[in-house]
């Protein structure tokens, strides 16, 4: 009882403090910016241990965070190896094939307005469909390897690259059409050195869903089918055996590997846009 | 109209063209079996050795099989035929003419994709509707305390990036552990993935208004509630919509995944069963009922949005 009274003082103690940190002039500061949501992070995880210990949660429900953390640590070789099957072999493979693909698409579509009138509404209405029940299927045609969950990756990507990357390549105004004509540009270099950097935007936008999808498109495909290594494959198999705190240590991989991947993307995007409005700041 | 529709038609056709062609390299092996076990003469050899020929090859060389491709009993890739005749057959003949559909008993039958399709679309409505309405308050929250934004607005953009339905199989082995079941678990799952779409896009929508429109509420001492329902809600109608349209999809995906672990009906059930049985002409119509019922939601938030956006008096 003790430890829940604790947590709850914590709680109200660090929403107070964040409350101070955040209330006048001190919330422009850069150290408080970070400060706060990693204090309130924390404060997240401190609770959740206490209320766990102290209402004696069995670690089949819910495990403590530093169980999660003890899991996560203790197995490191098993969980690279996940994260090597799920997201380097099965999700960045089916990405950049499947990028790749609606770039070149997009171009096309582009380039020739019945495609453009034709292939657009079909592909923003894929989009929204639940592309990833074509699991089972690839599963079935691919086998159970990476292969399979690369080729439900390409599917998932395809039309959200495609609808963002056609909807960049339209960015351009007339005027600077109109210029590149002045200098005598054809189609391709205005494509190559107009069309395709105005885009660059849209398609970073869409590269970070996609990603996302990609992600989501790797792990699910994995419950219907994988090698014994994998993201999804340790978390159907450790929740059949009601191990929870391996479910969360992959879950955890899958985290890190999602910020740390949304995080090169960002990069990448603040080197190539760097002209666009929104990264000058 | 026909400017609109007539390229959609045209890719449509093209597709389902390219997919009946598809349809016979995918099967030739099995049918090239059948037909050899049937006592006709086939080109490529025995089995050991046809193995390694290519598929094309075995089609074209095989002409008067090949298009038995399209008419497998258990097909690598039915033909779209295939897949309306096995849509019909789950949906319309199981119900109207079967011996244990809606029109015999009174009651849909399990084994028809419309009761399938029910389940789901239950749990996705009531996990989504719990969903919107809690990102809409924390929304609310965070627009009007600036502690509450700085700790879980990172977190709520962060949450974007990782994969949140891989939990989905945890959250309905515990939840059944504890003794929840039925359609509960699959909604929590799907609230869950609809809630932070729509936290991120109704905080922006929220803080959409500028300087001088809120100045112009100040002018006129509006409290802040009286500023949170006459400007801030009503600029934040169009994120709102954008990200319902988003959360529904994703929605629906967290229904279908959590319906994986638990066999007791629903489309992603009926998915995973078509997996287990080879049943893949049945894996088939149930992935295009879940297209049918996603495009349908998807289009239910855009006739909501233009119907309230009209209500609203702004131009369409």
């Amino acid at each position: 009882m003790m430890l829940v009274i604790l947590a709850i003082l914590v709680w109200i103690g660090a929403w107070a403090l964040n409350g101070w940190l955040t209330r006048g002039g001190r919330h422009r500061s850069p150290v408080v910016r970070t400060a706060v949501p990693l204090i309130f992070g924390a404060t997240v995880l401190l609770v959740w241990e206490l209320l766990v210990r102290g209402l004696e949660v069995p670690p089949a429900i819910l495990p403590a965070p530093s169980r999660i953390g003890a899991t996560f640590a203790g197995n490191l070789p098993i969980l690279w190896g996940d994260f090597v099957q799920t997201i380097l072999k099965g999700a960045l493979s089916g990405l950049a094939i499947g990028v790749a693909a609606a770039l070149v698409v997009a171009v096309l579509v582009d380039r020739y307005d019945v495609l453009r009138r034709g292939l657009l509404p079909v592909g923003s209405f894929m989009a929204a469909l639940p592309i990833v029940g074509v699991a089972p299927i690839m599963v079935m045609w691919f086998g159970f390897g990476w292969q399979s969950k690369a080729a439900v990756v390409v599917l998932m990507v395809f039309f959200p690259m495609l609808v963002n990357t056609v909807a960049g390549l339209q960015d351009t105004t007339q005027m600077q059409r109109d210029l590149m004509r002045t200098y005598g540009a054809g189609y391709w270099p205005t494509l190559f050195k107009l069309r395709l950097p105005a885009a660059m935007p849209f398609v970073f936008n869409g590269l970070k869903v996609a990603f996302t999808l990609a992600m989501i498109g790797a792990i699910v495909a994995e419950f219907f089918g994988s090698p014994t290594q994998g993201i999804g494959f340790r978390i159907s198999t450790s929740n059949g055996a009601l191990q929870l705190d391996m479910v969360w240590a992959a879950i955890l991989v899958g985290a890190l590997a999602g910020s740390a991947v949304y995080g090169i993307i960002s990069l990448i995007e603040r080197g190539v846009t760097f002209w666009h409005p929104s990264q000058r700041t | 109209m026909r400017r609109a529709v007539l390229p959609v038609l045209w890719v449509v056709m093209a597709l389902l063209a390219l997919w009946y062609v598809a349809a016979i390299p995918m099967n030739i092996r099995e049918v090239v079996t059948e037909a050899e076990r049937g006592g006709a003469e086939v080109w490529g050899g025995t089995a050991a050795e046809r193995q390694d020929r290519s598929a094309w090859a075995l089609a074209l060389r095989n002409p008067s099989v090949a298009l038995n491709g399209w008419a497998q009993e258990r097909p690598r890739l039915p033909a779209p035929h295939q897949v309306a005749q096995e849509l019909y057959a789950s949906t319309i003949g199981e119900e109207v003419f079967g011996r244990r559909g809606f029109f015999q008993t009174g009651e849909l039958s399990n084994r028809s994709l419309v009761y399938h399709a029910g389940v789901t679309l239950g749990a996705t409505v009531v996990g989504f509707l719990i969903g919107a309405a809690a990102g809409v308050l924390l929304a609310i929250g965070i627009v009007h305390n600036r502690a509450m934004d700085m700790s879980v607005m990172p977190w709520a953009v962060i949450s974007q990036t990782i994969p949140i339905v891989a939990l989905a199989p945890m959250i309905i082995v515990v939840m059944n552990s504890v003794g929840v079941q039925g359609l509960l678990p699959k909604a929590v799952i799907s609230a869950y993935l609809s809630f932070f779409p729509v936290v991120v896009g109704m905080v922006k929508g929220l803080r959409a208004p500028d300087r001088m429109q809120l100045d112009q509420m100040h002018t006129w001492s509006a409290t802040q509630a009286e500023t949170l329902w006459k400007l801030r809600l009503p600029a934040s109608v169009p994120y709102l919509f954008a990200s319902l349209k988003i959360a529904i999809a994703a929605a629906l995906v967290g229904t279908i995944v959590g319906e994986l672990p638990v066999q007791r009906g629903g489309l992603g059930a009926r998915m995973l069963a078509g997996s287990y049985y080879g049943q893949t002409t049945q894996i088939w119509a149930a992935l295009l009922m879940a297209a049918v019922l996603a495009a349908f939601l998807v289009w239910l938030m855009g006739w909501l949005e233009r119907r309230t956006l009209r209500a609203m008096g702004v131009p369409a």
